[in-house]
């Protein structure tokens, strides 16, 4: 029989990032016993990685900017899938977010009036990110870290969670998982379970993405029997680095554009002008001498093409590459050097500075960053309601990255950090108010546990079988060559049925070593979320016949009105079988419908 | 191409020894890719820590060649080749396994930190504060935790007894960096002194020189530090101060006794 410990708790948290953080710190505010679950240890999950900032319409650097203006450059942005509850929730809570975190030991840069400083992102109409230098993502970790700590909020590092569990009412109740360094299992119980596992990027070769980003919380909702909706809506970032090799993906903030830096292809053509699509033409400059004034008036000039939203550059990017006028390592050219000075560059940027002279000895003052698209965030994920974070499964809650949405399409950079406080703040609401309410048990059947258990450990004692690296390394060429930045139907299909091969060779996997820290194991027991995360976005990808935001298929080039208003809801049904089902979006009231309409200014 | 043998620490607390991986390493690469590589190819079950692969999370702290390093921002063409490159855990703290340590000290010694207790805000509910004054505290915000610092201060490195009374140079600055805050109101000096073990630092610079961040740890948090405990203990002028402004400094307990209660605070709307 497999031995495990088992812990109760009133509401438990999987996963540390932002999300995670903030939901656990609403619950123990709350006075509720609750923890943390993370896969690694705390104050590493993948925020750490958010560079530019955090979008909150405080007006502090242009006072014209309030929450309709960051409201309608969401929905736009998301190329008008997004849910405009989340979108209005979002825009008008996120300033009371990140002022709480000043409240809390945060140091944001400042204005010189001492007010917390913004600064221009791509689809933001005024400069609206709150930051410290490009690294916002580890200040605010660190304070929702900090404040983690001194609320004595119990977690549980480095614990990889399996399986969620139900009581006999189908409410979730539990969570299997394991202890990575000890290998001892562990179940908790609890009224109730917020996911806020992050991404999916861990399944692409190319990918700002850290191992982490396997799809956990998407697949313990889909196998619990909660809704995902667009999974097909992936953000290819268009900034990555390129070369050397090793490094290929790493994120280079948007920041650098925002802070003045321009796209040039190897012929020297600033040749974002050539890609302004139809929709943002009104607010976009459509020559340089424009785009420059803009940095200094917003108010007289139109923005530069380079801050188009993360789509539309990548997949311009992209287009040049194609079109041969890349770099010697098929990126383009990314360029702040001759545009600022070495010192406000080095302000500004310290981490890319930083991150370019060690890892590719380019020093970013001086020369051009070689640059292209790596795959960088999923703006679909679980269902949820949007004032609560519910999912559509009893007692599961979901915020951040791994909740859909918010987003729509197309993520605009600097919506994710306030996104984590905003609704990790309302999942922690929703998820204490229902561990209040809620009567029923909480009892956990052993003998599913113990199949669990049973299952998580086969690789183990089997021998001969296939690495799991190896898995993993062909689940990422497929993902890569078939499901990337530019999709076409027949690909499609053919991922579908390469990652059903790899499903098969699952119950093949054998690792050597023992149960302790065994990064093999670990991997193992990462590939079944990672293919079953894989196959959604791939069946999504073959249902939206449109291209739109994040989602482009080459055999269906433009945006259709009609799947603009559809959410293709993503689910395991009764027999097992994962399938798409088109439902229409929730219908956004006139007077925010009035908000998209005004004009550029 | 270039040909080269990793020589890896593999064991766990019971004892362990160093195992040979001859590989070969392509054009930019950095310790942790070839690593990487050996787990993918040769030991599936080679325990190492790691997330972010670009110098920001503080994960992949270890000894290379002796010293204290992040693998994820060694580029191999910076090591000789000719002998072996020798990739040894963090000495400071417990083996789990092979390159992977318990780090949990730090963790507790923050646990023991007596946390951010702000002043009031204005009268809109919001803080108003300079970029100079709030630049110091960024220094120290630049912190990614990877406990190198730790890891090569001898004060723990070589006296695990001291662990007990000894918060070190990650956990000084962390001070350091509410000491300057503009909004912090808690006194920790005599804390410092009395249990954190800010005396036991010699300033030998030691964690200075391993920081991946570059923060100055010695001349800008301990050494200022240091002066501000002396103070607060032994100056005339500030015990005057104190007297005429009848301003008690906060003992060591009662710094340490703030703690935030949840019940207690002002629900955010």
């Amino acid at each position: 029989m497999a031995e495990y410990e088992q812990i109760d708790f009133d509401v438990v948290v999987i996963g540390a990032g932002g999300a995670g953080l903030r939901a656990a710190i609403e619950a123990k505010q709350r006075g509720l016993r609750a923890a943390i679950v993370c896969k690694s240890l705390l104050g590493k999950a993948h925020t750490v990685m958010a560079e530019g900032g955090a979008a909150a319409a405080m007006g502090n650097v242009w006072s014209e900017d309030n929450w309709k203006v960051h409201f309608r450059d969401t929905i736009r942005g998301g190329k008008m899938l997004g849910n405009w509850r989340m979108a209005q929730l979002h825009a008008q809570e996120s300033p009371d977010r990140i002022h709480e975190l000043e409240a809390w030991g945060a140091l944001f840069d400042r204005t010189n009036d001492g007010r917390i400083h913004q600064r221009d992102f791509g689809g933001h109409r005024y400069a609206r990110l709150a930051h410290v230098g490009d690294r916002t993502g580890l200040e605010l970790i660190r304070t929702l870290q900090q404040r983690a700590v001194a609320l004595d909020i119990d977690v549980f590092m480095e614990t990889k969670i399996l399986r969620l569990l139900k009581n006999p009412s189908g409410e979730v109740s539990g969570a299997v998982g394991y202890h990575r360094p000890t290998g001892k299992m562990m179940v908790f119980t609890a009224k109730s379970f917020v996911l806020a596992t992050g991404g999916i990027g861990r399944s692409w070769k190319y990918s700002t993405n850290s191992w982490e980003s396997t799809g956990d919380g998407h697949a313990l909702a889909l196998w619990a029997g909660a809704d995902l909706i667009d999974m097909e809506c992936l953000q290819f970032h268009p900034t990555g680095m390129v070369w050397p090799l090793s490094v290929r993906g790493l994120l280079v903030t948007e920041g650098v554009r925002g802070d003045g830096g321009i796209l040039r292809n190897s012929e020297g053509q600033r040749f974002m002008f050539n890609y302004i699509p139809e929709v943002f033409a009104a607010e976009t400059a459509d020559n340089e001498a424009e785009a420059d004034r803009w940095y200094e008036d917003h108010i007289n000039n139109r923005r530069p093409p380079e801050l188009l939203p993360r789509d539309e550059v990548a997949r311009s990017i992209n287009a040049e590459v194609k079109a041969g006028r890349g770099g010697p390592h098929g990126g383009v050219y990314l360029d702040i050097a001759s545009r600022r000075s070495s010192e406000f560059i080095q302000r500004q940027l310290p981490s890319m500075y930083h991150q370019f002279k060690e890892l590719a000895g380019v020093d970013i003052t001086k020369e051009a960053m070689e640059v292209g698209p790596t795959c960088h965030y999923i703006m679909g994920g679980i269902r949820v309601e949007p004032d609560t974070a519910a999912s559509t499964v009893p007692g599961l809650f979901a915020a951040g990255e791994v909740a859909g949405g918010l987003h729509g399409a197309n993520r605009l950079g600097g919506n994710s950090l306030s996104d984590l406080l905003v609704f990790g703040r309302r999942a922690g609401m929703g998820a204490s108010d229902y561990a209040e309410s809620r009567t029923s048990v909480t009892t956990v059947d052993s003998t599913e546990i113990e199949r669990i258990i049973d299952e998580a450990r086969a690789p183990l004692a089997r021998e001969g079988g296939e690495n799991p690296y190896d898995l993993q390394r062909d689940l990422q060429e497929t993902m890569q060559n078939l499901v990337g930045i530019i999709r076409t139907g027949s690909e499609l299909t053919q991922a579908l049925s390469e990652i059903d091969a790899l499903k098969e060779r699952v119950p093949n996997v054998s690792v050597n070593g023992g149960i302790a820290y065994n990064p093999g194991w670990n991997l193992a027991t990462d590939l079944p979320s990672m293919l079953s995360v894989c196959t959604m976005v791939t069946m999504g990808a073959i249902e939206r016949k449109e291209s739109r935001g994040g989602h482009t298929r080459d055999d269906f080039p433009k945006a259709d009105p009609a799947l603009g208003k559809i959410n293709f809801v993503q689910r395991i049904n009764g027999s097992g079988e994962c399938v798409v089902t088109p439902e229409p979006l929730p219908e956004m009231p006139d007077e925010l419908k009035a908000l998209l309409e005004e004009g550029a200014h | 191409m270039a040909e080269v043998v990793m020589r890896i620490w593999r064991g766990d607390s019971e004892g362990g020894e160093f195992q040979d991986f001859p590989t070969q390493v392509s054009e930019g690469e950095v310790v942790l890719d070839v690593v990487h590589r050996i787990q993918a190819e040769d030991a599936p079950d080679l325990a190492c820590r790691w997330n972010c692969k670009a110098g920001k999370c503080g994960s992949c702290s270890a000894e290379i060649n002796g010293l204290p390093h992040l693998m994820c921002m060694t580029r191999m063409d910076t090591l000789p080749t000719e002998e072996p490159v020798v990739i040894a855990p963090m000495k400071t703290f417990p083996i789990i396994r092979d390159l992977v340590t318990d780090v949990s000290f730090n963790y507790e010694m923050a646990r023991r930190l007596p946390p951010f207790a702000p002043k009031e805000p204005g009268p809109d509910g919001t803080y108003r504060m300079q970029q100079i004054d709030v630049e110091r505290g960024q220094e120290f915000r630049k912190c990614i935790e990877c406990f190198m610092c730790q890891d090569i201060c001898h004060v723990i490195r070589d006296h695990e007894e001291n662990k007990e009374h000894y918060a070190g140079p990650r956990l000084f600055i962390r001070y350091m960096e509410l000491e300057s805050h503009p909004l912090d109101t808690n006194d920790r000096r005599e804390l410092l002194r009395e249990e954190m073990g800010l005396g036991y630092c010699n300033i030998t610079k030691c964690c200075t020189e391993v920081c991946p961040e570059h923060i100055k740890i010695t001349d800008n948090a301990i050494i200022p530090l240091k002066e501000r405990v002396v103070d607060a203990s032994y100056d005339p002028v500030a015990w005057l101060g104190r007297k005429i402004l009848r301003r008690t400094k906060k003992t060591a307990t009662e710094a340490a006794n703030y703690r935030t209660d949840p019940k207690t605070v002002k629900a955010s709307q």
